[in-house]
């Protein structure tokens, strides 16, 4: 379980070009819950994740993941529980190693790395099947550099590696958003039978409604880094688009009227 | 060239290897300019001349240069990583902070060595004339430390140090604390080139506080034309690649030494005018390839 505690995250704090990025923001993170989180942009959505990964440090307010406070630790120390994957295909693989070397990194996520040799024989069995799972053929070029995969390639391989020691929380930003529709759709529902196999907490953040409204059992919105909308269970699978957006607008102080919805795609 | 100035060049690629070695190592796989190498060969001179003149056994001394490369190394990485300073500039400041730490430790700008006992010894004592001795004796260790880092970039750690360079988000978000990495990675880079220079300073017979003048850039250009005549396609053969173009570069400087043009010849000291101009020319090829490429 993860408890977020009154979260607040400033950037260029005291300066002119100063943000709120996060105001205040309480949420609690069940396990098994596979969160999507929507918003328009500078909502605050990313900066959320990145709070929980580490990346960034919250101005106030504390982080709690199984009664541990991690509000302090950095990003390195809390990957032991965290698998993640970039809106960046590049960002999740490095493109100098090779699958294998890339996958065996990700084996060894949370432990000490010593002088063992990297790449280990009975490993490469292991990778072989998880690459197999993806139907891409490549368990037969474990030996290839990562920089010769295409983009939607290397988001595949990442999501595995992300997954390939069990994450007790697993970070989405965008990862589908920097590929093609088709691409796109292949990399979700992988995401989705991992999650489901594998029974991990999610957090999926992502600008597509219709996505965040197939995917997972809980659907939270933020608007200027604040939770506008938080609808779980029964609730969120009779949610629509035009409830989404009707929320949305009624946040900025605007009427909703059903033209709007020609501005985004079925 | 004749056969003994070959051989000559031959020591020199194979001594000044272990120092290419390290600069790959920061230069390339770590993606961490390093200059903090034209002060840590003539520290690794300093140590091992104190120490051999203070009685100590040479093949000790070599490995207290090493202690002490590394410590300079760990300077300068601790100075980029917790303090923040961009990297070249706290490779600078180390590298000059180390020109006085170096007339400190040998209590001047210079030891000479030429009557104190070095690695070779034991070779020559089987017989073995010294212009092959040297190279023989070089050649090993070099080889040697060669195939350690080769094995080093095969480990858990090793790999992981690969990816810090590459790909800093990637490796953290796998749970490695990448200061740790580089502090062990700058620390270990230094570490060889001081060891170099503790062999280069008992080869010479003396250990000098300018000797490391342009020991980066020197070893820029052997690792551009060791990537460029043998390839780096993988890790093992870019170290060898290392290795290789520290031969070679040495072979070439001697060759231009011996070019004459009428009056006009090159002298030493031309070396790191030609070197510079040398490792210009490598890092900008590239970019003007792709350009008439693109056409």
């Amino acid at each position: 379980m993860i408890l977020i505690e009154s979260i607040t995250k400033f950037f260029n704090r005291g300066s002119i070009n100063e943000v709120l990025s996060l105001n205040n923001i309480s949420l609690t993170i069940r396990q098994g819950e596979f969160i999507t989180i929507i918003g328009s942009n500078g909502a605050g959505k990313s900066t959320l994740l990145n709070c929980l990964a580490g990346t960034y440090f919250p101005d106030e307010g504390k982080l709690t993941f199984n009664g541990n406070d991690i509000t302090q630790w950095p990003e390195h120390r809390r990957a032991q529980f965290i698998g993640r994957v970039f809106q960046d295909p590049l960002l999740g693989t490095c493109a100098a190693l090779t699958i294998e070397q890339n996958m065996a990194l990700a084996h060894k996520r949370g432990d000490r790395r010593g002088l063992g040799i990297g790449v280990k024989r009975r490993d490469r069995q292991l990778f072989r099947e998880k690459l197999k799972i993806l139907g891409l053929g490549l368990e037969n070029r474990l030996h290839d550099r990562v920089g010769l995969l295409s983009g939607g390639q290397r988001q595949a391989l990442t999501m595995i590696m992300a997954t390939m020691v069990r994450p007790d929380v697993l970070l989405l930003d965008e990862h589908t958003a920097a590929l093609d529709p088709k691409t796109a759709n292949q990399i979700l529902e992988l995401t989705q039978s991992l999650v489901e196999e594998l029974g991990l907490t999610t957090m999926l953040v992502t600008h597509n409604m219709n996505q965040a409204l197939i995917s997972g059992n809980r659907l939270i919105m933020l608007h200027m880094g604040k939770v506008i909308m938080d609808v779980k269970g029964e609730e969120k699978k009779n949610l629509t688009v035009r409830d989404l957006l009707a929320r949305f607008y009624e946040v900025q102080g605007e009427d909703f009227s059903p033209d709007r919805m020609l501005l985004i795609q079925p | 060239m004749t056969w003994y100035a070959f051989l000559g060049a031959l020591e020199q690629g194979f001594l000044y290897g272990i120092m290419v070695l390290g600069v790959y190592l920061t230069f390339r796989i770590l993606d961490f300019p390093d200059l903090t190498v034209d002060g840590s060969l003539p520290l690794g001179a300093s140590v091992s001349a104190v120490a051999i003149t203070h009685g100590i056994a040479p093949f000790v001394s070599l490995i207290m240069a090493f202690a002490a490369g590394f410590l300079a190394g760990v300077v300068t990485a601790l100075l980029n990583t917790k303090l923040k300073i961009l990297h070249l500039l706290a490779s600078i400041l180390t590298m000059i902070a180390l020109y006085s730490i170096n007339i400190r430790i040998m209590d001047g700008p210079n030891i000479s060595l030429l009557r104190e006992k070095t690695i070779l010894d034991p070779l020559a004592s089987f017989g073995l004339p010294g212009y092959l001795a040297s190279p023989f004796m070089f050649g090993a260790i070099s080889i040697g430390v060669t195939g350690m880092l080769i094995w080093f970039l095969h480990t858990e750690l090793g790999q992981a140090m690969l990816a810090t360079g590459d790909n800093p988000q990637m490796i953290t978000a796998q749970g490695v604390n990448t200061h740790n990495i580089i502090i062990l990675g700058v620390g270990l880079s230094n570490a060889m080139v001081a060891f170099s220079g503790a062999m280069i300073a008992q080869n010479q017979g003396a250990s000098d506080v300018n000797m490391g003048v342009g020991t980066i850039i020197a070893g820029l250009a052997s690792v551009i034309v060791g990537e460029t005549v043998f390839g780096e396609k993988t890790v093992t053969r870019a170290c060898v690649a290392a290795l290789i173009g520290s031969i070679i570069y040495r072979i070439a400087i001697a060759l231009a030494l011996g070019i004459k043009w009428g009056r006009f010849s090159f002298t030493p000291s031309d070396l790191n005018l030609i070197t510079a101009m040398l490792v210009i020319a490598a890092l900008v090829a590239p970019k003007i390839k792709e350009k008439l490429q693109a056409r």
